[in-house]
């Protein structure tokens, strides 16, 4: 038997025409820790998922390329086979039973029984559990990882560093798991819980299971990992031995993704001075785009970037300013407080949002394109109407409503047959000209674009930039766009703020080098609001 | 830090408890109003306990498989009632009665249980309701078979059970033969009560059947199905099945606990006793402290208890205070349609709380 563990060959993969997965090779030697490092859609979900034949693969028309386990070829198409095979996965979102002990999580559906008559008539099923084993399994585990984690104690109870203990412990109890990936399981935890957590792995890897290990806290990769792979766009675009590399070298390899036809608006540089919107210790109880306690000053006029990778909070940020979660903290809009946890404020006092969640916050999907520009208008500044007997009644004012209606379909060449037509049939980008107009047509002083390219096609990529970035030169609009496209915003932007674990990990101006993001992304430590990047 | 956790813990148990507490408190003003001796009182809640445990027992497993309350346990009611309508024309008395009623109903309730689960399966999330309109349906069946096909298609040979015009069976059944025969079983009298043992018995043996079960593989797995579906499906636990089997468990026990009730009262009212046997068990249980998603076998007694001293107490506290018995009546069914919509009003409640707080623990607050 050679020492080589997994070996995966020539992946490819592609959704519907996108490449997401091009030749992509790795292997895996028994006992060694493999750190996989990428942005959010570089890929590495995907190959993750190709890995545990995860049944949307074959939905979306399978792969190319093959897998060896152990030397022999893997044809996984369910995630119970690859478990079958030997490989354990611990998922960033806990997959525990909440109301059930550590032991008995650690042994879910692998109980050990006890034999009794019922047995004969009813089946297996009827059997009763045998709770002495099943602790003195848990234990066991418990015991390999090299922890203390008490096996009675209720998942619900426990801090988040437990469960995720409870979740490692399970995979490692099943007999025959050779290869772990674990994917991000540092993300919730504190740094003392992560410090257990790269021991219990070296533990397990000293036993000669193999591990991948996800994460987008560099620093621990480096720390913990014997080789490390850099994913950017579906390709490798770095393969190194841990003590070999920097951080540096793998925060340049994996930011930079290739966009096609956008133009960088670099060398112009914009100064900025008077504060229009002054957030201090703002947190968001988003769920999964968590704000802890961000301090943040948007200048008049400016158009700033707010960016990070998915699930750190800057889709929060946005959110709970207009009111949309429970929010709390200061902050504070052209020198008055701003009263949080109610969206008819700060519309009122001229703050639009375009939502990320363009057909469920955005759109009134079967309403038509003129009713959905002037919705927000309407109902906060009263435009739009006919009022009679004192303003006692109220009526639309339709005329109004389609001149303004053309106007902006003009302007912003949405494509549609008339003013009229339901929202819903429109394309993407078409929705998001729609949403970009509603915003428009508010008139505001502040306006936030939350992931205004999202699932539209490259075209209209473009001009949903170009309208973003006219919008501030000819109207003066301060605008703050929140992305995962970090080069979009590099194009558009002023100033970029990277947000990290809900707190603001550093502020950069949009033309500083893609190394220097590719660190605040990963959470290196920033030192000061100045950009200044110390690294560790 | 530590007060604070104690005063959540104080409100915690209150919240938790809102609705047992506000039956004793209830009770407890009513009952010296009613004038009724203790002796009384004592008798009532035994007869109570026999009559009415076992049909709030049925409701337990789904509650442990997360199916919430299994309002489509009238299914287990309705296959009870027509083995009992069979034994009666029959002619056959006493314990071998009842458990003849009881081999004919398992069938048609494991069949009835088979379907309420299939559909319960494709409308997760929303079984409470599902459940509830599925008791309308299958009742409409019920009355089919039972208004028409006895004495058509299936022979009824006693002239007293079918209607005059030759088949259908009459609105009221009377169980003479097998009236009282497992309550007084085991004949014991203690103060001049009389204590239904025989029943007791067979509900001792039940609940003592739900903690072993508790304790099995399939109970193990209910529990986590019940906690978490997808969590259960992904370490391989066949999750539509277990959800089945909880329901065909509950219709079973529902239609043995139907049969203990009529035995206790001694007549069946052929197209109504089935009706309200669903809303009045899961009110009590309710009224026991229990909720959708949590229930004990303490919450079956404790309900049953407080439920049914509200339903004796309230009619003669209703006359006293204020002249007129059918007030206390009206208070009743208003108390237990009431209870049910406070219960599942909390429980939303109380899960969006416990959300905000899992989600400011996940922050880092507190």
């Amino acid at each position: 038997m050679s020492s080589t563990l997994l070996k995966m060959q020539g992946i490819t993969k592609s959704f519907f025409e996108n490449k997401v997965l091009r030749n992509v090779n790795i292997t895996l030697e028994r006992g060694e820790i493999l750190g996989l490092v990428g942005e959010n859609g570089a890929g590495k979900s995907t190959l993750m998922n190709i890995l545990f034949g995860l049944p949307i693969i074959f939905e979306t028309g399978g792969f190319e390329g093959k897998i060896y386990l152990e030397d022999q070829e893997m044809h996984f198409t369910s995630p119970l086979q690859a478990l079958d095979a030997g490989i354990g996965m611990v998922h960033q979102e806990f997959s525990l039973i909440p109301g059930f002990t550590a032991a008995e999580n650690i042994v879910l559906n692998r109980e050990s029984t006890m034999y009794n008559f019922l047995v004969e008539i009813f089946g297996e099923r009827l059997a009763t559990l045998d709770y002495p084993k099943i602790k003195s399994r848990a234990t066991n585990a418990i015991g390999r990882l090299g922890l203390s984690l008490d096996p009675d104690m209720i998942v619900s109870e426990m801090p988040v560093g437990h469960k995720q203990f409870t979740e490692i412990a399970r995979e490692i109890e099943k007999e025959n798991t050779k290869l772990l990936v674990l994917d991000e399981p540092t993300a919730v935890l504190t740094e003392s819980e992560a410090k257990i957590l790269l021991d219990a792995m070296r533990r397990l890897a000293s036993q000669g299971i193999g591990i991948i290990f996800i994460s987008h806290r560099l620093q621990e990769v480096l720390e913990a990992c014997d080789r490390i792979v850099v994913l950017r766009d579906g390709e490798i675009t770095l393969e190194k031995k841990a003590n070999e590399t920097n951080l540096r070298e793998i925060a340049s390899a994996m930011v930079g993704r290739r966009i096609e036809g956008l133009t960088q608006r670099t060398g112009e540089d914009r100064a900025f001075t008077k504060p229009i919107l002054t957030v201090e210790h703002l947190w968001v109880d988003m769920p999964g785009e968590t704000v802890r306690d961000v301090n943040l000053e948007v200048y008049e006029g400016e158009i700033l970037g707010i960016g990070g990778l998915a699930g750190q909070g800057k889709l929060g940020i946005a959110n709970g300013i207009m009111g949309l979660f429970p929010s709390g903290g200061k902050v504070t809009f052209q020198g008055d407080e701003l009263p949080l946890n109610n969206p008819a404020v700060p519309l009122k006092k001229g703050i639009g949002f375009v939502s990320e969640d363009r057909r469920g916050v955005g759109l009134i999907l079967d309403e038509g394109i003129a009713f959905n520009i002037v919705f927000t208008a309407m109902q906060i500044h009263d435009a739009y109407l006919k009022t009679y007997l004192g303003g006692l009644v109220k009526w639309r004012n339709d005329q109004e409503i389609v001149k303004a209606a053309k106007q902006y379909i003009e302007m912003l060449a949405i494509r549609c047959v008339h003013e009229n037509q339901k929202v819903k049939e429109l394309s993407g980008g078409n929705q998001q000209k729609v949403c970009l107009a509603r915003a428009f047509a508010l008139d505001p002083k502040l306006l936030f674009v939350s992931e205004p390219t999202r699932g539209i096609d490259i075209g209209a990529k473009k001009l949903v930039l170009d309208m973003i970035y006219q919008r501030n030169r000819q109207h003066g609009t301060t605008i703050v766009v929140t992305s995962s496209e970090l080069e979009e915003m590099r194009a558009i932007c002023d100033r970029i703020a990277i947000v990290h674990e809900g707190k603001i990990a550093g502020i950069l101006p949009a033309s500083s080098d893609s190394s220097e993001f590719g660190l605040l992304l990963m959470g290196a430590k920033a030192s000061n609001e100045e950009g200044v990047i110390s690294v560790g | 830090m530590k007060k604070r956790e104690a005063k959540f813990t104080i409100k915690r148990f209150l919240m938790t408890n809102i609705v047992p507490i506000l039956f004793i408190l209830l009770s407890a003003f009513a009952i010296p109003i009613s004038q009724f001796s203790a002796n009384y009182l004592i008798q009532e809640m035994l007869i109570r306990l026999a009559r009415n445990s076992f049909l709030v027992l049925s409701l337990l497993i789904p509650i442990i498989a997360g199916m919430g309350l299994n309002f489509g346990m009238v299914l287990g009611a309705m296959a009870g009632q027509i083995g009992l309508i069979l034994i009666t024309d029959w002619k056959i008395l006493g314990i071998p009665g009842m458990a003849l009623a009881a081999i004919i109903a398992t069938p048609l309730a494991i069949a009835l249980g088979w379907m309420c689960g299939t559909i319960l399966n494709r409308a997760k999330g929303r079984e409470m309701v599902t459940s509830y309109i599925l008791g309308f349906f299958v009742n409409g069946l019920y009355q089919l078979v039972v208004l028409y096909f006895f004495g058509y298609l299936i022979p009824i040979r006693s002239p007293e059970l079918v209607l005059s015009r030759g088949y259908g069976i009459r609105n009221a059944v009377n169980l003479l033969g097998i009236r009282n025969c497992l309550d007084y079983f085991i004949p014991v009298t203690i103060h001049g009560v009389k204590v239904p043992l025989g029943t007791f018995i067979v509900i001792a043996i039940f609940s003592a059947f739900i903690v072993w079960f508790r304790r099995t593989k399939l109970g193990q797995d209910m529990r986590a199905v019940g906690q978490d579906m997808e969590v259960a499906r992904s370490a391989g636990i066949a999750v539509e099945r277990t959800r089945l089997i909880s329901i065909v468990i509950s219709t079973v026990l529902a239609a043995y606990g139907q049969i203990i009730f009529l035995q206790n009262i001694g007549t069946l009212n052929t197209y109504n006793s089935h009706e309200q046997a669903g809303m009045f068990a899961i009110a009590a249980l309710l009224v026991g402290g229990a909720s959708v998603a949590k229930a004990t076998l303490p919450n079956v007694f404790v309900g049953v208890v407080l439920f049914h001293l509200m339903f004796v107490v309230s009619p003669m506290a209703g006359k006293y205070l204020i002249g007129q018995a059918q007030l206390g009546e009206y208070f009743r069914v208003f108390v237990s349609y009431g209870v049910v919509a406070l219960a599942l009003a909390i429980y939303e409640w109380r899960r969006a709380q416990e959300r905000a707080y899992a989600r400011r623990m996940f922050r880092g607050e507190a």
